[in-house]
């Protein structure tokens, strides 16, 4: 409360370039433009719609596992069962699908349903016991993984109906082919960067991450948000599941064993706090873009894959260090 | 202990008891707010006032006694309860989201949604109109801020404690309490929420007043509640007694006396060491 003599009240804030400028995705846009400009200087492949259009294929599983990452994260929470959670809900959905058991959709629907389930488990006992989400994350994601190896019996199910590889077909835009999972991932981007930005279950969301106990006595519902927030993105993870299915063109037990770090790594990259209550999905997006831009980059400059990882690594740790500094500096 | 009841009291509590196990956090206290006023209610540490702020503000269902609002009798089913009786509490550490910016906390878990289909459909929350309220909220209450879109992490304490307070007046219609408003605020910023507790009263919401701070309670107060062992001890006028003389009631050393206005010595010895004496 200062006594000056300026206006109560300015309603828009600052511009919208500084606003831009000062918004917590701008660091990590900032570093996907450089990323972008080096490979483009650095290879002549780089800079093309198919070469971009195969970068968005390559991480659109990770994005989509880090939109349900998001959530968690933003409410100081972590998880580490989603990649499991989603080989479970892949393989189930290939099996079922491929055995002719129930019709291809009812497959999809039941696994999505599955997915759900799971998170919505994670919710619970985050919530009511209470636990830990890290410690409860942890346990579903050996359980999810056993069930997996023992559903499939450790056989990849093949021959699939084209009801689930359709997401993997192409349609072209321009003189370049996209696919339609490439879309359900950005869209999927698209619905929760709106539900969080724009609605108020989006304003309770990042209120609970900000204090719990602030949301609470502002009559916010924090143990139904917490549990939802649970089982949505689980649900997310049963979307996952699709695109995996149809980026592999299998039911692949193996699949997704480092996907939970993976998009972790996405959703630190984007500037997220994993204090709570400050990020953004889009931020998640990009922080995906980095880690499959410099892969992809550095593929094309001919760089081993273990130099990927490590560059990964640190790009992480720098990312976090900042997070830290400019919390600091608030304060 | 005068209770002049011309006006209706807005809160009014009769033999209000709450036992935890063999403990009695409340032994039968009285509670009267009356319209317009500053009530400060002061108490030692451990003498039941939160206790009674939380049977106040429906945090707490007391074992016995009843509660008035406005004349009628009320129970609280909890603190939501309460707020949608238009009490209005700004805690302590405030209960604000740091990294959302004033209006949207003004507005948490109270969100205007856009009208028509957007709202009822999408959800979508209308972000100007809830500025401009809050922005005249702010106005209403001469807070001036810079801008209603900073995060509240970039505020200062007293601004912080500003748009508490800010949040509170506007959605109360009854009452609103404040817990230790100037307890983290230096000198300056104490000065300016003391003169916005003012301004709360002047609009004709009157104010319970939870504080520590002698000067505080005596600068702003129209009555004083001494809470004492889990009951009213006095509901006294600032202007009838001293400062020490408050402090000697809230300890035990000096009761009120029949009539109000005068006091008697209780205990001999903590009134001497006190320094104070009856008049």
């Amino acid at each position: 409360m200062t006594t000056s003599t300026v206006p109560y009240g300015n309603l828009t804030g600052p511009s919208r370039l500084r606003r831009l400028a000062t918004a917590p995705i701008a660091g990590p846009l900032a570093a996907l433009v450089l990323a972008c400009a080096f490979f483009s200087l650095m290879t002549d492949q780089f800079l093309s719609g198919g070469n971009f259009s195969l970068i968005i294929q390559q991480v659109m599983v990770v994005g989509a596992l880090a939109v349900g990452q998001t959530l968690i994260i933003l409410t100081a929470g972590i998880d580490l069962s989603c990649g499991a959670v989603m080989a479970f809900g892949s393989i189930m959905i290939a099996k079922m699908a491929a055995e002719g058991t129930v019709p291809p959709l009812v497959a999809v629907a039941l696994g999505l349903a599955v997915c759900a389930g799971f998170g919505l488990l994670n919710g619970l006992l985050v919530k009511l016991i209470p636990l830990p989400p890290f410690i409860v994350t942890l346990g579903m994601l050996n359980v999810a993984f056993a069930l997996t190896h023992i559903y499939s019996n450790e056989q990849t199910v093949s021959d699939l109906p084209r009801a689930l590889t359709f997401l993997g077909e192409t349609f072209p835009l321009g003189d370049t082919d996209v696919t339609y999972g490439s879309l359900l991932a950005l869209g999927l981007f698209g619905l929760f960067a709106y539900l969080l930005s724009s609605t108020s279950w989006g304003r309770h969301v990042y209120a609970l991450g900000n204090s719990p106990e602030a949301a609470r006595l502002n009559g916010i519902r924090t143990g139904r948000l917490t549990i939802g927030l649970y089982a949505i993105a689980g649900l997310v993870y049963g979307v996952a599941a699709l695109l995996l299915i149809s980026r592999t063109g299998v039911g692949d037990p193996q699949a997704g064993q480092t996907d939970n770090l993976d998009s972790i790594t996405a959703v630190v990259l984007g500037g997220t706090s994993l204090f709570g209550g400050r990020g953004s999905v889009l931020g998640s997006l990009i922080g995906a873009l980095i880690v499959g831009v410099f892969r992809n980059g550095l593929q094309l400059m001919g760089v081993a894959s273990i130099y990927q990882t490590l560059i990964t690594g640190v790009l992480v740790i720098l990312a976090v260090t900042v997070d830290q500094i400019s919390r600091k500096r608030i304060r | 202990m005068s209770t002049a009841t011309t006006a209706t009291p807005v809160i009014q509590a009769r033999g209000l008891v709450k036992r935890y196990g063999h403990v009695t956090a409340i032994d039968g206290a009285d509670f009267d707010l009356l319209p317009g006023e500053v009530l400060a209610v002061i108490g030692d540490n451990g003498a039941g006032k939160s206790s009674l702020i939380k049977a106040l503000t429906g945090a707490v269902t007391p074992d016995e006694g009843e509660i008035r609002l406005n004349g009628e009798v009320i129970r609280f089913n909890g603190p939501q309860d309460a707020r949608a009786h238009g009490i209005e509490t700004v805690y302590q550490d405030l209960a604000v989201a740091a990294s959302m910016d004033i209006a949207s906390n003004m507005f948490l878990g109270r969100e205007l949604l856009r009208p028509g289909p957007l709202g009822s459909v999408l959800r979508m929350v209308d972000k100007k109109r809830m500025r401009e309220e809050a922005a005249a909220h702010m106005a209403d209450l001469k807070i001036g801020l810079r801008s209603l879109t900073q995060p509240v992490e970039t505020l200062s304490g007293g601004q912080r404690q500003a748009v508490a307070v800010a949040r509170a007046v506007a959605w109360a219609r009854s009452v609103v309490v404040m817990d230790e408003p100037t307890a983290a605020l230096g000198v300056k910023e104490s000065g300016q929420v003391l003169d916005l507790i003012r301004r709360v009263r002047d609009k004709g919401l009157p104010v319970i007043l939870i504080s520590h701070n002698m000067p505080h309670v005596f600068e702003i107060a129209d009555r004083i509640h001494v809470h004492r062992m889990g009951r009213r001890e006095a509901l006294i006028k600032p202007s009838d007694y001293s400062m020490s003389e408050v402090v000697a009631i809230m300890t035990g050393a000096l009761t009120v006396d029949g009539d109000g206005g005068g006091t008697v010595v209780a205990d001999e010895a903590a009134a001497k060491a006190a320094g104070v004496r009856p008049n």
